[in-house]
C-alpha cells in the first residue's frame, strides 16, 4: 500500500438500517465486540483443537507407544510399559552406528549449506539493487517448491554411470561418486540449500550498511569486519536456517533410499519397522530420537533469537 | 565497507555458480523428458516427444494426479480457515502462552516429516480406529499447511495495522460489516498467495503422505516413488517429474505476484 491518506480501500457506507436477515448476526457481532477475550477464545478454538489436541495428542500417543512392545508371536502391540525398546536402541551396535551416522550427515549438510549460502546471501543483500534482490529471492525460492522427490530423483539420474556428472568430471579424469553416503550428503545439501539462503539473506538485509562502513572506517579489513561485525549479528539467522537443514536431514529416508545405495539413516529404520517388520513400538522409539534432538536444538537456540528469524 | 574488486567478483561468481547449481538438476529433468535414450545417457543424442505421449496415456499417473489435486484442494481449504483464525488471534491479542502457540504452529514443519507421519498414522489406526484413505491424507496435509497460510496472513496483518478497521467502526460499521468490507478485501491477496503455497506444499509432499494414504491410492509423488526403480518406466517417470516441476513453480510465481509478504519468509 503506497497511499499516505488513511482512506480505506473499500469505503464503508454508513448503513443506517441493517438488512433484516442479518440481525441475528449483527447482534452476535456487537455482543462479541464488547468481549475481546471471548473473541480471542473463539479465534483460537479451532486451530488449537486441531494442532493442540489432535496433533500434539498424536505425538503424545506415539511417545507412549514407544514404551510398549509387540508380541513376537502374534505381532500385536502389547500395552505394557517397558524400556526394552530403548535398551535395544542404545545397546545395539547397529542402531548406535545409524544414529551417529544420521547426526553426522545432518551436521555435515548444515555446515556445507551454511558455507555455500552465506556468500550468496551476502551478495544478494549487500551488492544488489532492490529490484535485483526481489528477483533473486524469487529465483532462490522457486526451486524450493519443486518436488523434493523430483530433485532427489534428478540427482539419481545425474549420478548414474553415464549421467551428467560423469560427463562433467570426465575432463578432469574423475568419475561420478556413484550412489552412497557422499551422494546422500550432496543430495541433501542441494535439497535444503535455499532453506539456508533465505533466512541468512533476511538477516543480512536487516543489518544496517552503516555498521559495515563504521567497521571499514575504523580500519577493519573485510575479513575482520566479517568476523567481528557481520557474523555475530547474523548468527541468529544462520541458526534459523540450520533448524531446517538439520531437522530435514535428520528425518530423511527417501533421499538415502534413492541415492544412498545400501546405507541406512534413522528414517529408514522407522520406515522398515512400520512396514516390513510391523513393529510400531520400536519405530516409535526410534522416531523419538530425532524429536528429542530437535527439541533440544530448538530449546538451545531459543535464546539466540533464531526463532524470530524463521 | 570497501571491498576490493577481486573480492566482489569472487562473491558474484559464487552467487551465479550457486544459482546454477540450484537450477541445473531441474533443467536436467526437463531435458531428459525429451531425451530419446531410455537410460538418460548424457548428452542426449536425440530428442523425442514419445515419453510425453506415453505419460499422458498412462492410467496410473492420471488417477494419481486426480488424487493429488483433490487432497491438495481439501487440505488447502482447511488450512486457509485455521491459519487465518490463528493469525488473527496471534496478531491482534497479547496473551499468556502466545509464543508457545506460534511454536506449535511451526512444529508440524519443524519436526522431521517422518515423525509427523507415523504419529498421525498411529493416531488414526490405533487410537481413533479410522481406516487410512484420502480423508487421513487431507487431515495430515492440512496440519502442516496451516503454517503457510498463517505466515502470509500474519505478515499482511502486521503490515496493515488496525487503523482501517477502527475507522470503519468509528463510521458505524459493526464487526461483521467491517470484516466483509474492509478486512477481507485487504487480506484477499494474502489469502490467495497463502492458499497457492499451501496447495503447492501439499501437492508434492511425500513423507507424511506415505504414512497416511490408504492402500490402493496414489498421489503423484507416491506414484513416482513406486515406479522409480522400474527401469522400463523411467522415461514416463521423468515426464511426470517434469510436470511436477512446472506445476509447483507456477503457483509460487503467482503467489509472488499476488503478495509481497511472501518474499521474505522462504517456504514458511
Amino acid at each position: 500500500m503506497t497511499t499516505t491518506t488513511p482512506t480505506p480501500p473499500a469505503p464503508t457506507p454508513p448503513a443506517p438500517a441493517p438488512p433484516r436477515r442479518g440481525r441475528a448476526l449483527d447482534s452476535a457481532s456487537s455482543f462479541l465486540r464488547r468481549r475481546p477475550r471471548l473473541r480471542l477464545g473463539l479465534l483460537l478454538s479451532a486451530p488449537m483443537l486441531w494442532l493442540g489436541l489432535a496433533y500434539l495428542g498424536a505425538l503424545a500417543a506415539l511417545f507412549a507407544t514407544a514404551f510398549w512392545h509387540t508380541d513376537s508371536f502374534t505381532g500385536q502391540v502389547v500395552r505394557e510399559w517397558t524400556l526394552e525398546n530403548f535398551r535395544t536402541l542404545f545397546t545395539d551396535e547397529v542402531y548406535r552406528t545409524i544414529t551417529l551416522r544420521t547426526i553426522g550427515i545432518a551436521a555435515l549438510v548444515t555446515l556445507i549449506d551454511a558455507v555455500l549460502a552465506f556468500p550468496m546471501a551476502f551478495v544478494m543483500a549487500k551488492f544488489c539493487s532492490p529490484r535485483a534482490q526481489r528477483i533473486l529471492v524469487i529465483a532462490v525460492m522457486t526451486p524450493l517448491w519443486a518436488s523434493y522427490l523430483v530433485k532427489a530423483y534428478s540427482w539419481r539420474v545425474m549420478l548414474s554411470g553415464n549421467g551428467v556428472i560423469d560427463w562433467l568430471l570426465a575432463p578432469f579424469g574423475l568419475d561420478s561418486p556413484g550412489y552412497g553416503l557422499l551422494a546422500t550428503v550432496l543430495t541433501l545439501s542441494y535439497l535444503w540449500l535455499p532453506y539456508m539462503i533465505l533466512p541468512i539473506y533476511a538477516g543480512l538485509e536487516r543489518l544496517p550498511a552503516s555498521l559495515l562502513d563504521a567497521a571499514g572506517d575504523l580500519g577493519a579489513r573485510p575479513w575482520r569486519a566479517f568476523r567481528s561485525v557481520v557474523l555475530p549479528l547474523t548468527f541468529p539467522a544462520i541458526v534459523a536456517g540450520s533448524i531446517f537443514t538439520f531437522s530435514l536431514s535428520l528425518g530423511d529416508y527417501i533421499s538415502v533410499r534413492i541415492v544412498g545405495g545400501a546405507n541406512q539413516m534413522l528414517g529408514n529404520v522407522v520406515y522398515d519397522n512400520i512396514g516390513a517388520a510391523n513393529n510400531l513400538p520400536f519405530a516409535a522409539t526410534v522416531a523419538t530420537v530425532p524429536v528429542v534432538i530437535m527439541l533440544g536444538y530448538l530449546a538451545a537456540v531459543r535464546r539466540t533469537g533464531a526463532l524470530d528469524n524463521l | 565497507m570497501t571491498v576490493s574488486r577481486t573480492t566482489r567478483l569472487v562473491l558474484f561468481g559464487a552467487l551465479v555458480l550457486g544459482l546454477g547449481v540450484i537450477y541445473f538438476p531441474l533443467l536436467v529433468v526437463l531435458l531428459n523428458s525429451v531425451n530419446a535414450d531410455t537410460t538418460f545417457g548424457w548428452p542426449p543424442s536425440e530428442l523425442t516427444l514419445e515419453w510425453w505421449r506415453r505419460a499422458i496415456g498412462n492410467e496410473g499417473a492420471r488417477s494419481a494426479l486426480w488424487t493429488s489435486v483433490r487432497a491438495g484442494l481439501a487440505a488447502t481449504s482447511i488450512a486457509l480457515v485455521l491459519g487465518t483464525m490463528a493469525a488473527f488471534a496471534l496478531q491482534r491479542y497479547r496473551f499468556f502462552g502466545r509464543d508457545s502457540i506460534s511454536l506449535l504452529i511451526i512444529l508440524p514443519i519443524a519436526l522431521p516429516g517422518i515423525v509427523t507421519g507415523i504419529a498421525l498414522n498411529n493416531a488414526f489406526r490405533t487410537v481413533l480406529g479410522i481406516d487410512l484413505g484420502l480423508f487421513t491424507v487431507v487431515v495430515a496435509h492440512a496440519t502442516f499447511c496451516i503454517v503457510v497460510v498463517f505466515n502470509n496472513v500474519i505478515a499482511r496483518l502486521r503490515r496493515l495495522g488496525g487503523n482501517f478497521e477502527e475507522a470503519s467502526m468509528d463510521l458505524g460499521a459493526n464487526g461483521l460489516t467491517t470484516f466483509r468490507l474492509v478486512t477481507f478485501p485487504m487480506l484477499r491477496s494474502a489469502l490467495l498467495a497463502g492458499g497457492l503455497l499451501a496447495f503447492a506444499l501439499s501437492f508434492d509432499e511425500i513423507i507424511v503422505t506415505t504414512f497416511t494414504l490408504g492402500a490402493g491410492l496414489e498421489t503423484l509423488p507416491i506414484w513416482i516413488l513406486n515406479n522409480l526403480f522400474r527401469p522400463n518406466q523411467a522415461p514416463v517417470v521423468n515426464v511426470v517429474a517434469a510436470v511436477l516441476i512446472v506445476a509447483s513453480t507456477v503457483p509460487v510465481y503467482l503467489a509472488q505476484r499476488l503478495s509481497g509478504d511472501t518474499a521474505s519468509g522462504g517456504r514458511l
